[in-house]
């Protein structure tokens, strides 16, 4: 009798796997809390480095689920969690009960509410927009003030709610430098005449061709780097923003006045995700993301036999290292149905 | 019998601690402050006194405050204190009476029925000895509770009970055989003689009956004597310091002395007066939702008196003023501890018992390092003239809804007004003043005050209960400082601002600052109760809660910090208010994080209600609503 492992969460870490098992001929059922799957892919207009349209990510990802007879649950949620000696029962909203060999967790992230740091002004001043908001803009082809206006200086705060002791994040969430980067010089694609300033505390650039990026961004696109985190902003009587920030490379304060701000939100766990840690029983760490048993050799392991993590819902994660961290999770997943063994 | 040998533990013990406490209060009196003195002396031949008297009564006997906390509690502090003052009281008289002579040593009176083992057989003298057995059994009833509660501190309605050192706990056990040891030889002398009333009488009966009783008793008389000298001989260097020294604080108190920012006589009999009974244990956010249960006032004091080394403990602390609320003796718990942080490092003695009865005087504590931050960097400042000056605060800046809802009340009422720290302002100076760091403040106090003076402004308006307790407390101004909740309430009053009721449900949380440690509880309220619907929560007033986010705590985690927020929102949103209001930029931030309830400042509630009318110019009304304002 072949083995089923239901999926819970199909954003990009979730279709991996159910794509990667079902190749292997192991049936997949995935549990989507949405309507359509995809998660934050959906929101991102181009993906770095290469930027490359996030669509094309989206058709392999469908491809994957389509062509390999997933069962797909969308607009499903999880109500109930059982564990028999041999395997889980799960009972959704819709009163459907699952039976599964083994269960991965994908749950993903949550973006970081800006509204949180309202010193910003996220939600009280117009012209104040977060990343992803800006993605959409692309996505529309047209980048605009609230009263239709083009802008012409643009501020990128970087580190919103990442390494932050006032909103409880110590960590990193490694992809809003390379995000700024990007969209900065999206911005000065779209206006030539734009002038774009980012303010980091540190540039980030790990990744593979990060670096290469950013030089690009200098270079070519002429973007401003600033070292400093921004204190706080509020609105002019001709609506603009007037930011407070240090630049702590020339040792001064600096007063700016912009017509829009761009946040760069930072990854935290998803609220969702941390429902199912209750419901499951699965333990977190100090940064609230699921906690592996094994950081070197067993990211993908939980504290339940037969429970497996996949994605960003154990620490933020780009694209290329969600894919990694979800094929993984399949060998693991196939280890344990054949063996027993996690 | 007019001696015996045993009394002489107990002699030495109460003439010890006689001249122990003459000597202590002299010491004290000296190192008060010339108008302290003063005040003290005046006091003396005052009210003050018999104020002092009263209160002595109800307070250090009764333990009224106690009673109304905690009524098993407050019964356990009644029967010892006030019953061991039934039974020296009771037991002078019948010493005077019956003795051989008037006025006796006072081991006559302690040690009556030793010397007199066949009184109390008929008569005035049987009902005086049942008197004095039913006191006794008042008190053992209480010490019966203090045992239970020292290993189940539940029992007497506790969650927590304080920890002892060594010299507390030899005091402690002394002072627990006291009575017991008291009610023993008692009883074996009165079974020998066949004396004694219902208590003492029958138990010595029982005793007789199987014992040798006359020669039991002897060894419990000498025990008793030692219990009592043991007592009064480690009084001084034990918690048990606060029952003569309560005595002070008390007429001091009444007396009008303060207790300031400096270490002094009044601070160290403050310190000694605490009776390590842990209610500020029990009141204290860091001990019930953070887990924190070593920094609490008790222990504070505990390390004051031992010369302990307080750096851990006194900065981390919310400064909330729960504990100040909830003290029973009325310690100023709060400015002690700021006493402490202005202090540096403090000095550990070597300590030996010497040192112990007459410990290093806080005033000893040194001065902190003076720190090389200056402000010449600030630029003199120009204001616009105004009758009104608002100040939102760097707080109310890092929330800017707050900051807009005030601009369009501002607006609205159509007051001559000055944002002065619209582009930034200069810091009230109080996270300064929290850190102990009172120079650096005042040099930013006094470039704010030359700048409100500057302005001509009658009233200065603020949004932050932060700096509205460092205007109202630390700034000598004379304009009227108002936090916006006052001034809100003041513009409702007089019609100059109209607003629409909101079909809201409202909790208010009370910020610390504003309410606990400046007495505004009524204007919030009252304005919220004008807007909105306006439930009741468990926490109000006094009893408020902190929101976790205070300024004041540098020891915290975060994760602990954020714990204290999760408990307080969970506590005020229990019953899913619409609305969780609160009157400070701080709390606001800090809930904001911690709940889904939408969590609002009174302003915005109140931004959100105006009915906008047009601007009136030269219009009759408005100059008059500014005249009114100019006499506020």
């Amino acid at each position: 009798m072949s083995k089923h492992v239901v999926v819970i969460g199909g954003g990009v870490a979730g279709l991996e796997v159910a794509g990667q098992l079902s190749k292997a001929g192991i049936e997949v059922s995935v549990i989507e809390k949405e309507i359509n799957t995809g998660g934050h892919l959906n929101n991102w207009y181009r993906l770095f480095p290469d930027r490359r349209d996030s669509s094309e990510v989206k058709e392999y990802l469908d491809g994957m689920t389509h062509n390999h007879g997933i069962n797909l649950l969308t607009n499903t949620t999880i109500e109930v969690f059982k564990r028999n000696t041999s395997h889980f029962l799960i009972t959704t909203n819709g009163g459907k009960e699952l039976t599964a060999d083994a269960i991965i967790i994908a749950t993903g992230f949550d973006l970081f509410k800006s509204s949180r740091k309202e010193e910003y002004g996220y939600g009280i001043y117009d012209n104040v927009i977060t990343s992803v908001d800006l993605e959409k803009m692309f996505r529309k082809g047209k980048i605009a003030l609230t009263n239709q206006t083009v802008p012409e200086t643009i501020g990128i705060i970087h580190c919103v709610g990442s390494r932050d002791e006032k909103v409880g994040n110590f960590y990193c969430s490694k992809l809003c430098c390379v995000t700024a980067v990007k969209q900065a010089i999206e911005i000065r694609e779209f206006l030539p005449d734009s002038k774009v300033f980012c303010f980091y505390m540190d540039m980030r650039m790990g990744g593979a061709f990060y670096e290469e990026l950013y030089r690009e961004a200098q270079e070519k696109w002429g973007v401003n780097f600033i070292r400093g985190k921004v204190s706080e902003a509020s609105e002019t009587i001709e609506n603009k923003l007037l930011i407070k920030v240090e630049d702590t490379l020339a040792g001064r304060p600096l007063k700016m006045k912009l017509d829009m701000l761009v946040l760069m939100a930072g990854m935290e766990m998803s609220e969702d995700g941390e429902k199912i840690a209750g419901i499951v029983g699965l333990k977190t760490g100090e940064n609230r993301f699921f906690a592996a048993t094994d950081n070197l050799i067993g990211s993908n392991r939980s504290n339940i036999d037969g429970v497996f993590y996949a994605g960003s819902c154990t620490a933020p994660m780009n694209i290329p290292e969600t894919i990694s961290h979800a094929r993984a999770a399949v060998v693991e997943v196939i280890d344990y149905l054949n063996d027993g063994i996690r | 019998m007019k001696f015996d040998p045993f009394i002489i533990p107990f002699n030495i013990g109460l003439y010890f601690i006689i001249i122990y406490v003459v000597a202590r209060s002299v010491i004290w009196f000296h190192d008060l402050s010339r108008p302290d003195k003063l005040r003290l002396q005046r006091g003396f031949f005052g009210i003050p006194f018999a104020l002092s008297l009263k209160e002595i009564f109800m307070e250090s006997l009764i333990h009224r405050k106690i009673l109304k906390t905690n009524l098993r509690l407050g019964y356990m502090h009644m029967s010892l204190a006030f019953g061991w003052f039934l039974l020296i009281f009771f037991g002078t008289i019948e010493a005077d009476i019956f003795g051989t002579k008037h006025l006796n040593a006072p081991y006559k009176a302690i040690f009556f029925r030793f010397f007199n083992p066949e009184h109390g057989r008929i008569g005035f003298e049987a009902t005086y000895g049942f008197l004095m057995d039913l006191i006794l059994a008042f008190i053992l009833s209480g010490l019966l509770l203090a045992v239970i509660k020292r290993f189940y501190s539940r029992v007497v309605g506790m969650k927590k009970t304080t920890r002892l050192k060594i010299t507390d706990r030899i005091a402690l056990t002394s002072l627990w055989l006291i009575f017991p040891s008291r009610l023993l030889a008692e009883s074996f002398t009165c079974g020998a003689h066949g004396t004694g009333s219902f208590l003492t009488g029958s138990l010595g009966a029982w005793l007789a009956s199987f014992l040798p009783a006359q020669q039991i008793a002897y060894p419990f008389w000498w025990l008793y004597s030692i219990s009592l000298g043991t007592f009064f001989i480690l009084l001084p260097i034990s918690r048990y310091m606060h029952i003569p020294t309560e005595l002070f604080l008390i007429f001091m108190r009444n007396s009008g002395i303060k207790t300031g920012d400096k270490a002094g006589t009044y601070s160290e009999v403050q310190t000694y007066s605490c009776s390590s009974c842990g209610i500020c244990i029990d009141a204290c956010q860091l001990n019930f939702s953070a887990g924190i249960t070593n920094i609490q006032s008790a222990y504070l004091m505990k390390a004051i008196r031992n010369n302990d080394d307080v750096s851990e403990i006194v900065d981390n602390c919310l400064m909330c003023g729960r504990c100040d609320q909830k003290c029973p003796v009325g310690i100023e718990l709060s400015p002690i501890r700021m006493i402490q942080r202005r202090g540096g490092e403090a000095e550990n003695d070597i300590r030996n018992i010497y040192n112990g009865y007459f410990r290093s005087r806080q005033i000893n504590i040194p001065e902190k390092v003076i720190s090389s931050s200056n402000y010449s960097f600030l630029q003199e400042s120009d204001p616009q003239k105004a009758d009104i000056l608002y100040f939102a605060g760097c707080m109310t800046h890092l929330t800017p809804a707050i900051k807009n809802s005030m601009i369009k009340i501002l607006e609205a009422s159509g007051v001559k007004y000055n944002f002065i720290d619209e582009q930034g302002g200069v810091c009230c100076g109080r996270p300064l003043m929290l850190a102990g760091q009172d120079k650096e403040a005042r040099e930013l106090i006094n470039y704010n005050s030359q700048m409100i003076w500057k302005s001509g402004a009658h009233t200065l308006v603020t949004s932050c209960p932060i700096c509205y307790k460092v205007f109202k407390e630390s700034y000598y101004l004379d304009v009227e400082v108002l936090h916006h909740t006052q001034f809100i309430k003041k513009l409702i009053d007089e019609g100059s601002v109209k607003m629409n009721f909101l079909r809201k449900k409202v909790v208010y949380h009370s910020p610390c600052d504003l309410g606990r440690g400046s007495g505004v509880y009524d204007e919030p309220t009252e304005v919220l109760n004008h807007v909105s619907r306006l439930e009741k929560s468990d926490f109000e007033d006094e009893n408020s809660l902190c929101c976790g986010g205070s300024l004041a705590n540098m020891k915290i985690s975060s994760q602990k910090r954020k714990k204290i927020a999760l408990d307080a929102a969970t506590e005020l949103t229990k019953n899913n208010p619409d609305i969780l209001a609160t009157a400070c930029p701080l709390c606001k931030k800090t809930f904001a994080a911690v709940t889904e309830t939408r969590v609002a400042d009174i302003s915005e509630i109140v931004a959100e209600a105006l009915i906008e009318k047009p601007i009136k110019i030269n219009s009759g009304s408005h100059a008059n609503s500014i005249k009114e304002l100019a006499n506020i």
